[in-house]
C-alpha cells in the first residue's frame, strides 16, 4: 500500500509525523538522513550507545556491534520481543517498532549490558 | 618441602595480579619439590599464610573408598592409594578470534599445548573451562578438538562459557560435550578421591545481572554433595567466577554463595574458573578460588580499562599474558596446589 502513495504526500507524512518513514527516502532524502542519525544504536566498549534512544512508532532501529567481542540485543520482556542473532564486529541488526511504548534490552552474552528503546 | 604452597589454607585474600608487571603474569608454580623457588618468589608478593595441620592419612582414604567401586578397587595403583593427582586446566581458547589482540589464537592454543606435554610428571586429565569457541561454530570446536588431541593427556572435561552457547542455548554444545551430563550440561565425577563437580553458569542470563547457577543445578549439587565424607577434597570448576571478581564487569555469579553453602562442611574446596582472562586469586576460609588465564588473549584487570574487551599487548609480549594451570594434590595436604604458568 505504502509503496503506492505519491512523493508529495510521502513527504508531506515525513513532515506531519512518522507513518510514511522508511519509505521515504526519494521524498525528503535530508529529513531521512536526520531520522537515521538518530535511529542507530552503536555497541562499543560493552555498551549501548545511546543508552536510551527514542524514536518515533514506525521506525527502524539498526544497532551496530563496533567491539572485539560479539554481543546481542535482546528485549528484556518475557516473550522476547525482539531478539537477535549473535553479532560479530560490525555486524548489524535491525528492528521496527510498532507499537508505542518502552522495551528495556540487554546484550545476552554480557547482562550487565542494557539499554532502552523509547517508542512514542 | 610438601606444604609449602602459599595456598595451603588460611584466610588471607590474595590478589597476585594487581600488583605484577604483564610480564610477569602467569608463572605462580608451587609444586611440592621442584616448584619451591618460584612459590617463595611469589609468596613474597603477599601476606604469608599459616599452614593448616596436614590431614589424617585415613580420611584422604576415605575419599579413594568413596570414588570407586567395589569392583574397581583392585584395580588401583599404588599411586591411586596414595591419593596423589595432577591435573591441568586450561580456558577461554576462542577458537575464531582474529582480532589484533591475538590474530592467531590456533598457534598460542597449540604452545599451550607443548607446555602442557613438558609439565614434569604428566597431568592425568584436562579441564577446559569454557569459551572454547569465538563465536560457537563448528569448524571452531573442531579446530580445538584437533589440537587437543596432541596434549599428552587424553581425557578432556569441559564446561561451556557464553561463547559456546551462543545461538542455539548450548545444543551443540552438550551434544559434543555434555554426553551424561545433567540439565544444561552439568556433571560430577571422581579421581582419586577427588571429587570434581563442573557447574554451568552461562545460561539463561538476565538482564543486568550476572553469571547464574539456577535452582534445578543448585538443587543437584546440594544432592550431589550430601553422602561425601567432609575430608573429601572438592574441586569445583565452572567458566565464570564463582566469587565476585568484579560485578561491574559482570564478573562473578549471582547464587554462587548458595552453591558455596553447600560446599561448607569440606575441609578442601578448591574453584577453578576461567572468565576473566588473567590470573586471579582468592582464599576463603577452606575455600580456594582461581581463574586461569586465557590460551588466546589477555583481558584488563579490573576497572582498569573502560571495558574488559581484549587488550592488546605488544607482540613479544602477547605469550607471557596467557598461560596454563597444573594444579596438584597431594596426599594430607589440605589445599591443592596451583600452579600458573605463562606460555612465554
Amino acid at each position: 500500500m505504502r509503496r503506492s502513495v505519491s512523493i508529495a504526500s510521502l513527504a508531506a507524512a515525513l513532515v506531519l509525523g512518522t507513518a510514511g518513514f522508511g519509505t521515504g527516502r526519494k521524498g525528503s532524502v535530508a529529513s531521512a538522513q536526520e531520522k537515521t542519525s538518530t535511529m542507530e544504536v552503536k555497541i562499543d566498549n560493552f555498551s549501548f550507545g545511546p543508552v536510551t534512544l527514542t524514536v518515533p512508532v514506525g521506525a527502524t532501529v539498526t544497532w551496530t556491534n563496533r567491539d572485539d567481542i560479539p554481543h546481542t540485543v535482546v528485549s528484556t520482556d518475557d516473550s522476547k520481543t525482539f531478539k537477535s542473532k549473535v553479532l560479530d564486529t560490525d555486524e548489524k541488526f535491525s528492528f521496527t517498532f510498532s507499537k508505542a511504548g518502552t522495551y528495556p534490552y540487554f546484550c545476552s552474552i554480557h547482562p550487565k549490558m542494557t539499554g532502552k528503546v523509547i517508542v512514542q | 618441602m610438601k606444604g609449602d604452597s602459599i595456598l595451603d589454607g588460611g584466610s588471607v585474600v590474595t590478589n597476585m595480579k594487581r600488583d605484577m608487571n604483564p610480564d610477569e603474569l602467569g608463572i605462580r608454580r608451587v609444586l611440592p619439590e621442584s616448584g619451591w623457588t618460584q612459590a617463595r618468589s611469589m609468596a613474597a608478593r603477599t601476606t604469608p599464610i599459616p599452614r593448616h595441620q596436614s590431614q589424617p592419612h585415613v580420611q584422604i582414604l576415605g575419599g579413594v573408598l568413596n570414588s570407586y567401586s567395589l569392583s574397581r578397587i583392585s584395580e588401583t595403583s599404588t599411586a591411586d592409594m596414595m591419593g596423589e593427582l595432577s591435573f591441568v586446566q586450561i580456558s577461554d581458547s576462542h577458537m575464531g578470534f582474529n582480532k589484533p589482540a591475538n590474530p592467531d589464537v590456533a598457534g598460542t592454543l597449540k604452545a599451550a599445548v607443548d607446555k602442557i606435554n613438558a609439565l614434569s610428571g604428566a597431568p592425568e586429565f584436562m579441564l577446559h573451562t569454557g569459551d572454547i569457541s569465538h563465536l560457537s561454530k563448528p569448524e571452531e570446536f573442531d579446530t580445538v578438538d584437533q589440537i587437543l588431541k596432541s596434549a599428552t593427556p587424553k581425557d578432556v572435561f569441559y564446561v561451556p562459557g557464553e561463547h559456546d552457547v551462543l545461538n542455539d542455548d548450548g545444543k551443540q554444545f552438550l551434544e559434543r560435550y555434555g554426553k551424561g551430563s545433567k540439565g544444561a550440561g552439568w556433571y560430577s565425577f571422581d579421581k582419586k578421591g577427588v571429587h570434581f563437580i563442573g557447574l554451568i553458569n552461562v545460561m539463561n542470563l538476565k538482564a543486568g545481572g550476572l553469571g547464574t547457577l539456577g535452582h534445578d543445578q543448585l538443587e543437584w549439587l546440594e544432592d550431589d554433595v550430601r553422602h561425601l565424607t567432609h575430608s573429601t577434597p572438592i574441586v569445583v570448576f565452572a567458566h565464570i567466577p564463582l566469587w565476585s571478581v568484579y560485578p561491574e564487569w559482570g564478573w562473578g555469579t549471582e547464587d554462587s554463595n548458595q552453591a558455596l553453602a553447600y560446599l561448607k562442611k569440606f575441609g578442601s574446596v578448591t574453584v577453578l574458573n576461567g572468565h576473566i582472562h588473567q590470573t586471579m586469586q582468592k582464599v576463603e576460609g577452606n575455600v580456594t578460588f582461581h581463574t586461569a588465564a586465557s590460551t588466546a588473549f589477555p583481558q584488563p584487570q579490573p576497572g582498569k580499562a573502560d571495558s574488559p574487551g581484549p587488550m592488546k599487548v605488544p607482540a613479544e609480549q602477547l605469550r607471557s599474558v596467557l598461560g596454563i594451570t597444573d594444579v596438584n594434590y597431594i596426599r594430607g595436604q589440605h589445599a591443592l596446589a596451583v600452579v600458573d604458568s605463562s606460555l612465554a
